[in-house]
């Protein structure tokens, strides 16, 4: 006897979601798999997706693929640790001097939501074509939110927190280290964590665009030497590799977020 | 007893320090033109960038491609504004589908999409519709996370009155939803238009013999800095501009909010 599953039931199932989402994406790549075999859409244009898994090998191989991660990894560590440091620090002074807050804050706000990366030719003459002129383009986009973010976290810092550390007669900057700094810190994460991203979506496409470094360099490569296979492989991995980015930034800021 | 509301003075400390911080980087900006220090015209003078911007504003070249550049972003925004609409609505709506498939939208929202460039000129060819295609991409994402999570914090209280007025599916889309998410759709094609912009952009300086991007990066292949700085300049007042008036027009100051 078999037991039909009412869709009601099925609809609770938590995870009837999730298997309805990879399904469909596993029957998409099927679909465009057979529709490339049997020649409705041109090999030319879109190779079939086992050619591309299967080019994942060749790209570790011959390609050195995760050197080249290891390289825009290591640009983006770079941007973040100046992106933390100077975000973090101009947030605590405009916080600290509530007239340059008042003055500027708008000012980041807007800066915010410039569009930097246009900018990239000026960085090139600046810095020159090397790795300096993709870290700064790094730190110039993702700086803003870092600092927006500092100063959200500290001024919403709790009163009475602040009102402890007065009456340990703390100094200055005892107040901003043991007190509003960590009190903050899960805001300023918020900020470092948007940073972050900014810095590596401008960082893949500066590499790309300049035709320098690391993963953003290597679908240049492959797209001007038309290996189609190649190119895409490279382009799923830079998705692949911005979405753990994404996971391994939010799972920290979950941790790092206080408990109710 | 009435109250005598004077307005606050035009130079008030805050007015006095934004003026002070503007005239320092200019100055800095001047000195290190004239120091040396820096290759000839990497920094160029304030008056050159001046001139240049006036000379850029007077040719009928750049209003060309400048409408270039407009028409594709335009292109770019309407369809991918419209169809980030129609899918945050379907995910905003059904939440049973926005489980399955939001997460993809998430994950991949946040993809630098300057890569997917190859592949759009494999589809489209060098012309100006992979520009539009680049665009359209990246203006699509979060217009449609934008809706979703808009729609979802609609009042039930709307939604309610709407079934009990046993409106059809397209009368709720129309006479509930969309009203109610005024707020949301303007914020996400405000989004939608810097993601356009940037795509559309960046694409135009990778490969195209037309448009603001290719201007640009041809200013700096002949290494005419003043050129460059000045289209920097314009292009990013044009594009906080675009901004602003998207979201006047969206009428953002005139919702209230509870």
């Amino acid at each position: 006897m078999t037991t039909v599953v009412s869709p009601m039931r099925a609809a609770r199932n938590p995870y009837s979601p999730r298997i309805l989402g990879w399904s469909s994406a596993a029957a998409c790549l099927l679909a465009m798999e057979v529709v490339i075999r049997i020649g409705w859409i041109s090999q030319f244009i879109v190779p079939p997706p086992s050619e591309i898994a299967a080019s994942f090998g060749r790209l570790i191989l011959e390609e050195h693929i995760i050197r080249r991660f290891f390289y825009t990894v290591g640009e983006c560590l770079a941007a973040g640790a100046m992106i933390t440091v100077c975000g973090v620090g101009v947030g605590v002074l405009l916080c600290r001097f509530g007239l340059f807050r008042k003055a500027y804050e708008t000012w980041v706000a807007a800066l915010a939501s410039a569009p930097f990366v246009l900018a990239y030719p000026l960085f090139m003459v600046i810095f020159g074509r090397n790795a300096w002129a993709i870290i700064v383009m790094g730190f110039v986009s993702g700086l803003p939110p870092v600092i927006l973010k500092t100063i959200e976290g500290i001024s919403g810092t709790r009163r009475v927190l602040v009102n402890v550390g007065r009456s340990f007669n703390l100094s200055g900057s005892q107040q901003v280290w043991k007190i509003l700094f960590p009190a903050a810190l899960p805001t300023i994460f918020v900020g470092v964590r948007l940073g972050l991203i900014f810095a590596l979506i401008n960082i893949v496409g500066t590499e790309f665009l300049i035709n320098f470094g690391g993963l953003g360099q290597l679908i240049t490569d492959l797209a001007e030497r038309y290996d189609l296979a190649g190119t895409y492989a490279a382009i799923c991995f830079v998705i692949l590799v911005s979405i753990l980015f994404f996971m391994v930034l939010e799972k920290v800021e979950r941790w790092l977020r206080p408990v109710d | 007893m009435t109250r005598i509301h004077r307005p606050a003075p035009v130079l008030n400390p805050v007015m006095l320090l934004r003026v002070a911080l503007v005239l320092a980087l200019l100055t800095v900006w001047e000195v290190l033109s004239r120091s040396g220090w820096l290759y000839r015209d990497v920094v160029p003078s304030l008056f050159k960038v001046a001139a240049a911007v006036y000379a850029l504003l007077s040719t009928k070249d750049y209003y060309f491609n400048l409408g270039v550049t407009s028409a594709e972003i335009g292109a770019a925004l309407l369809i991918g504004g419209l169809s980030g609409i129609a899918v945050g609505l379907l995910l905003g709506a059904n939440r049973f589908l926005a489980k399955a498939y939001e997460p993809f939208l998430y994950y991949l929202g946040p993809t630098p999409k300057i890569i997917f460039f190859p592949v759009m000129i494999m589809w489209f060819g060098v012309g100006p519709e992979s520009k539009v295609a680049l665009g359209t991409l990246s203006c699509f994402f979060p217009v449609a996370l934008n809706v979703a999570a808009g729609m979802r914090q609609i009042d039930k209280v709307l939604i309610r009155v709407g079934r009990s007025f046993r409106a059809t599916g397209a009368e709720m889309v129309f006479k509930i939803y969309l009203p109610a998410m005024r707020h949301p759709i303007v914020n996400g094609v405000r989004l939608g238009f810097g993601f356009a912009l940037i795509g559309t952009l960046l694409a135009e300086t990778k490969l195209s013999n037309k448009g603001i991007g290719f201007l640009i990066i041809q200013a700096y292949s002949t290494f005419d800095m003043p050129r460059m700085y000045a289209m920097l300049i314009v292009l990013f007042v044009l594009a906080f501009g675009a901004n602003a008036a998207i979201g006047r027009l969206g009428g953002l100051e005139n919702i209230k909010r509870t």
